[in-house]
């Protein structure tokens, strides 16, 4: 589904990744751990389309299309998913509005019919239940006086309403209390089928407690650095990053 | 003796003048004459506004009525048709209309108002017939001395409306002031003067739009005297959404009473040069007042916007929100005055104006202007101009949304702030759908 190649990145004059090597199939859970400034955020959203970063080499293949030659818009139409870090507060943009606007224009780019008001409220409503969220806060301006959880569950409803092909969770669990974790992961995990997949960004084990992984990546000065299933999640967990870094830095 | 600026116009006005005096027979020995007639002197004296002049240091209006107009004082007949006229009108609203065309006044498409409390006089008529609310208003308000295009405006106009409406009377409908011109064949130029007196605890909304038709341009100028009484509650809209040829100066000076609230609303969504001098004078307690407005520019259009909330009285509330969106070339100036006198303690007076540049063409200068001279007030004042929100954009477009439709979306919300402080329905969907369609481009 998703084939990156050597794929480097960078902002303004500072390498950010130095040369990315990952293959993900449908039906896939990947973590993606790693130090802070290693890179993790820099490739959830180099996926996503952000223009601040320049690819500067290598290839990002989706679901057979060239990912790296489409517009932000374009990547999600086509399936793509970030779940922001930090979601953007829009002051007089609701999300009920702007979600109506992102399904029919997804829905729009796959040939179907708009949906009207009825059937969207529909929707909508189904997919609050998933993530607890209240049909009020979604009146209200996008994110704007939200709590760090209200953020973040807002975040899962949008990817539950918009069911993507790949889901990028970048950094989906800070911030988050307990209860407020769970929630967010029973979402991500209810939205898991055999033909989607999810990428987790994160620092911590956490969050993987509850998003088993398939594989767990460990990326480090713009690379990955090393690769295995969930255990070493736990490894991670007991030993900190210093001795991938060791590890690292000696092959290097 | 030194050189005044706009010599040219003065010349041509000069002759103007003698000819409308002429004109007037009968009416040269009452009080408006003798109005017109120091307004006059005061503006030959004077002359225009020059490119040092502080209050039009980024609006040189002087050049640009020099540069672009003859002013030989006669308009070309008006020709348009019934489809051209009624185009220009605000589809879906109920209101009481007056319809002016080529500055004139139009019996014959304004309304016969019928309504208990409501005054609606043709000031011409008015000044014929020697009406006392014509007669001892004109004037009053707005102060020629101050500015040369007020002078201007005083001595020429002679067309408008004069409105009173009767203690505790609430006029349901809007009335609302169509000012239509032709410059199909030539360029054309008038001036309107209007009087609105709102009775103690009577209620008004009232609309003015001036739309020319033409490929001429146009210059004109009016000026609102407004009386807000004690207790009443009184709405003004300006909304300016004329042709790329259009010159306008719109002054509106209200004073309001006790207890009183107004609301003045003045959108600017198109034109070649425009300058609104908003000025409200709260001369007595526990006054609420508002100013709202919204400025969407594109191409060449220039619009200058000067308020002035003048506390002279302990106990009132001034809020003022202005927001502007420029694209093109376009230039905005937004000047806010507030004044809080010695007497005026308890003030609460707020100013917001926040500016959004699209192309890197498009220019702002924006000064907020606090003076105050009481100790126990509150006032807070802030502008901002940015680009849009590059972070904002990037979110809707990661979920779907194209990146014109997902910039619509922000400069419609930003918009929005202005736009959901109209109250009345027809106006506000009016409006909407111009900005919606102009941000859709």
């Amino acid at each position: 589904m998703l084939s990156i190649k050597n794929l480097q990145a960078r902002i303004e004059e500072k390498e950010i990744l130095k040369g990315i090597n990952l293959e993900i199939k449908p039906g896939e859970v990947h973590a993606i751990m790693g130090p802070n400034g290693s890179g993790k955020s820099t490739l959830a959203s180099v996926l996503a389309g952000r223009e601040d970063y320049e690819v500067t080499g290598g290839s990002v293949e989706f679901l057979g299309k060239d990912l790296l030659e489409m517009e932000a818009d374009v990547r999600a139409r086509e399936g793509v998913f970030l779940a922001f870090q930090y979601p953007i507060e829009i002051p007089g943009v609701s999300t009920t509005n702007f979600m109506k606007t992102a399904v029919n224009q997804i829905r729009e780019h796959h040939g179907e019919k708009a949906l009207d008001a009825v059937s969207f409220l529909k929707l909508m409503k189904e997919k609050m239940k998933l993530v607890e969220i209240d049909q009020a806060l979604l009146s209200r301006s996008l994110n704007e006086g939200f709590s760090g959880g209200e953020k973040k569950r807002n975040e899962i409803f949008q990817m539950a309403m918009l069911e993507p092909k790949l889901a990028i969770l970048d950094e989906t669990d800070s911030g988050l209390d307990i209860d407020a974790l769970k929630i967010v992961a029973h979402g991500v995990n209810t939205l898991k089928n055999k033909d989607n997949a999810t990428i987790v960004v994160t620092h911590y084990q956490r969050l993987l407690d509850y998003i088993v992984p398939d594989f767990v990546h460990v990326l480090y000065n713009g690379r990955i650095v090393k690769s295995g299933t969930k255990e070493l999640a736990l490894e991670l967990e007991a030993r900190g990053y210093d001795w991938i870094k060791e590890e690292a830095d000696a092959t290097a | 003796m030194e050189k005044i600026a706009g010599q040219s116009i003065l010349n041509s006005l000069e002759t103007q003048f003698e000819a409308f005096e002429k004109s007037l027979n009968g009416q040269s020995k009452s009080a408006a004459h003798a109005v017109r007639k120091e307004a006059f002197s005061s503006l030959m004296n004077s002359g225009f506004p020059g490119p040092k002049n502080e209050e039009y240091k980024f609006t040189n209006f002087t050049r640009a009525v020099e540069k672009n107009f003859e002013l030989n004082g006669t308009n070309a007949d008006f020709g348009l048709t019934e489809a051209q006229i009624s185009a220009t009108q605000i589809e879906g609203l109920d209101a009481h209309k007056i319809v002016f065309l080529n500055g004139i006044y139009s019996s014959e498409l304004s309304d016969n108002i019928q309504v208990e409390g409501l005054k609606v006089e043709s000031l011409a008529e008015g000044f014929k017939a020697n009406s006392p609310l014509a007669q001892s208003n004109f004037g009053t308000k707005a102060n020629f001395a101050e500015d040369a295009f007020v002078a201007l405006n005083t001595a020429f106009s002679q067309h408008g409306v004069a409105i009173e409406v009767a203690d505790k009377a609430v006029i349901e409908k809007p009335i609302v002031l169509y000012f239509i011109g032709d410059s199909s064949t030539a360029e054309l130029s008038y001036h309107i003067r209007n009087i609105v007196v709102a009775g103690k605890f009577s209620q008004a909304t009232i609309i003015e739009k001036f739309d020319t038709l033409g490929e001429h341009k146009s210059f004109t100028t009016s000026v609102n005297e407004i009386s807000v009484s004690d207790s009443a509650h009184l709405r003004f809209f300006k909304i300016e959404n004329d042709t790329e040829q259009a010159y306008h100066i719109s002054n509106i000076h209200a004073s309001q009473g006790t207890n009183s609230n107004f609301k003045a609303f003045t959108f600017s969504l198109n034109g070649a040069m425009i300058r609104n001098n908003l000025n409200i004078k709260l001369q007595a307690e526990g006054i609420e007042t508002y100013m709202n407005g919204l400025y969407l520019l594109d191409g060449k259009t220039h619009v200058d916007n000067h308020t002035v909330a003048d506390h002279m009285m302990p106990n009132c509330y001034s809020n003022e929100l202005y927001k502007g969106i420029m694209d093109g070339s376009s230039k905005g100036v937004f000047n806010g005055k507030i004044f809080v006198r010695p007497d005026a303690q308890k003030t609460n007076a707020f100013q917001s104006n926040k500016n959004i540049l699209i192309s890197d063409k498009a220019t702002v200068n924006t000064k907020p202007q606090l003076e105050i001279w009481a100790d126990d007030v509150s006032c807070s004042h802030g502008c901002t101009t940015g680009q849009l929100d590059m972070d904002a954009l990037f979110y809707l477009q990661a979920r779907g949304i194209q990146k014109d439709k997902a910039r619509a979306i922000l400069l419609k919300a930003f918009a929005n702030d202005v736009l959901e402080t109209v109250e009345n329905e027809a106006i506000k969907e009016y409006l909407a759908a111009i900005i919606e369609k102009r941000l859709e481009k």
